[in-house]
């Protein structure tokens, strides 16, 4: 018998066994069968990913339409759906959602103002030792160029289901990623207003902003900043990315002098970007710094040893925190 | 005006028909002489087919341009709207003025259709290969809210090179969506060369049957073989899709331009061949009358 190894090992994502609850597991599956007995216009569509929506298959199964592995075919289907007053959810991987059919979603979705909603489980590494087929780190800087998109990345479970339920009546697409590394944030969603960044934690000395995964992150940080160094952080939770909210970021920039993002994501394109392109353009004096993955072929391993490789962790978050404001 | 219903199989000669494809191609070189390059061949082998659909076989109320039980039409070979903008005009879904915005500035009318603009385009196009799928979304929701209105899809051949056309293939199939009608304008060309010298895609008939599509294969250019298509399609609960693989001469209609079909994809007459070619159409159409 050969040594059990001791290491971190990958997670069964692909499946809900054994995941604590449906809610928690799979908060984007438990929303839409929720959502799917308010409303009969939405149907469900899952590029071989019909685990995720099995609750919805089994209330609604006359509103499952069920498209194979052809996430571009799904998209345009689905646009077909919404032109004729439909509400198509569409469940893929994500390195196989926004990436592989940014096109058919830009001309056939976004340009059409359609309320198509393209939900991207597994984003990010959480398909680890997969390989970088697997990764999907790129899908916010394609999906925020998307005029008409609306773009969320929520950082738990709660806050998931809050976000597809406030977004469920829009007339317009839109892409939630979802980050599986997340632990519990919030006891209770906060009620998310269009483009506003809830406030998790007032302080003046760094503004420390995450989405997905990166908001449990800033979170954690900005206890420990507080508790060893008493520096006090103004955490944000940018699960909206677009629209996203520029007051809140440059109020708390302006104050703090120092914005600190972290993000599942490539250091190209993301919250980073949207944080430097924002202070720039208001001339704003702010030192700001990224907790995200290099623009660098990236390696391959299981996800909870990748986040620490890349530093992913409420350790080196505060860490890059406390370089920041020099302290 | 506004409840107004063109019914299927409406009464109208095929001689009529076929001054109408002219009227179709003369009205296409006017647009395109006011835009200043514009796509002629691709158009004129399409002209007898969209004057089929929309003056006999669709079902359609220009009063109401988003009408829930109206049939659609997605142009999936976007660059012939050009040929679509004085029909829809004709047919009332907007004021003839619309036509002298054609190719200018915030024009709601320009190479390629967008449904956001105007009125009478069930869905916008001009990247290739998507409206087969998009059709197919249409043909699924009419069967999930219980409506009769069919949906015809109008692609080139070229486009049939695109490989999501086939996912859609499988899929409308799959879902025996009787109610999808694809009509393949083959004329044999795509923008660089020949089609097939590109990439075979024949035997198109075998290739879709295949993929479990009923298929008619008719001369595309030709008046009767294209009404009588239309008129005799089979009933929806047959539950296969059906794809009309109209054989069509790229540039038909115009002498020169069915010689040179390639170098007329994409151009712009002269005021010589503009004279040239309205002589030809319009000696055709008083003939016919």
């Amino acid at each position: 018998m050969t040594e059990q190894p001791t290491e971190k090992k990958m997670v069964d994502v692909f499946s809900d066994v054994d995941r604590e609850t449906a809610m928690t597991a799979n908060p984007a599956g438990y929303a839409v069968a929720e959502l799917g007995a308010e409303d009969e216009r939405i149907v469900t569509m899952a590029a071989d990913m019909s685990n995720t929506v099995a609750d919805f298959i089994a209330k609604f199964p006359e509103r499952y339409i069920e498209l194979g592995i052809a996430e571009t075919n799904s998209v345009s289907v689905a646009a077909g759906l919404a032109s004729a007053g439909f509400l198509p959810y569409i469940y893929s991987m994500s390195p196989f959602g926004m990436l592989k059919t940014a096109e058919q979603w830009r001309t056939d979705v976004d340009y059409n103002h359609l309320p198509v909603r393209l939900v991207g489980r597994l984003s990010g590494l959480a398909m680890g030792y997969f390989g970088t087929s697997h990764y999907a780190v790129e899908d916010i800087a394609i999906a925020r160029t998307m005029n008409n998109t609306t773009v969320l990345s929520p950082g738990d479970p709660a806050s998931t289901v809050s976000l597809m339920r406030s977004t469920a009546d829009l007339d317009g697409p839109v892409y939630i990623r979802i980050a599986e590394g997340v632990g519990k944030v919030y006891d209770q969603a906060p009620e998310y207003a269009r483009g506003q960044w809830p406030r998790l934690r007032h302080g003046g000395d760094v503004t420390l902003i995450g989405h997905g995964m990166g908001l449990g992150l800033v979170a954690a940080a900005a206890e420990l900043l507080f508790s060893r160094d008493s520096i006090e952080a103004d955490v944000f939770d940018a699960a909206y990315l677009r629209p996203y909210d520029e007051q809140a970021l440059l109020a708390s920039a302006g104050r703090t002098g120092h914005v600190l993002t972290v993000e599942e994501h490539s250091v190209v394109g993301g919250l980073g970007s949207i944080v430097a392109e924002t202070v720039g353009r208001a001339g704003l004096a702010v030192k700001l710094a990224q907790v995200a993955l290099p623009d660098v072929d990236l390696e391959v391993g299981v996800p909870a040893e990748l986040y620490e490789y890349y530093g992913l962790t409420p350790g080196n978050v505060a860490d890059a925190a406390r370089r920041l404001v020099g302290r | 005006m506004s409840s107004l219903t063109l019914d299927r199989g409406r009464p109208v000669t095929d001689a009529e028909l076929r001054r109408r494809a002219d009227w179709i191609r003369l009205q296409t070189i006017g647009l395109i002489a006011q835009a200043g390059l514009g796509h002629y061949s691709s158009t004129f082998s399409s002209a007898e087919l969209i004057a089929a659909l929309y003056y006999r076989a669709l079902r359609l109320r220009p009063g109401e341009p988003r009408w829930a039980d109206r049939d659609r039409f997605l142009l999936g070979k976007g660059h012939v709207a050009t040929g679509l903008w004085p029909v829809l005009a004709d047919l009332g879904y907007y004021p003839a003025d619309y036509l002298k915005q054609f190719g200018k500035v915030g024009s709601p009318i320009n190479d390629h259709p967008n449904m956001k603009l105007a009125p009478g385009i069930d869905f916008s196009s001009g990247s290739l290969g998507h409206n087969l799928s998009v059709g197919t979304g249409m043909a699924l929701a009419a069967r999930l809210s219980g409506r009769d209105y069919r949906t015809f899809v109008l692609t080139g051949d070229g486009e049939l090179q695109e490989g999501q056309v086939w996912e859609a293939a499988m899929a409308a199939s799959h879902y025996k969506l009787g109610n999808l009608i694809a009509i393949v304008d083959a004329n044999g060309f795509s923008g660089a060369g020949p089609t097939s010298q590109a990439i075979n895609i024949e035997p198109l008939g075998k290739r879709f049957e295949s993929f479990g599509w009923t298929v008619r294969e008719i001369d595309g250019n030709d008046i009767p073989a294209v009404r009588s298509t239309l008129d005799e399609l089979p009933d929806p609960a047959a539950g296969e899709p059906v794809v009309i693989i109209a054989r069509t001469r790229k540039g038909h209609g115009v002498e020169f331009m069915e010689k040179q079909p390639q170098a007329w994809h994409l151009g712009l007459l002269n005021a010589e061949q503009y004279a040239d070619v309205v002589a030809e159409i319009t000696a055709r159409m008083e003939l016919t009358k």
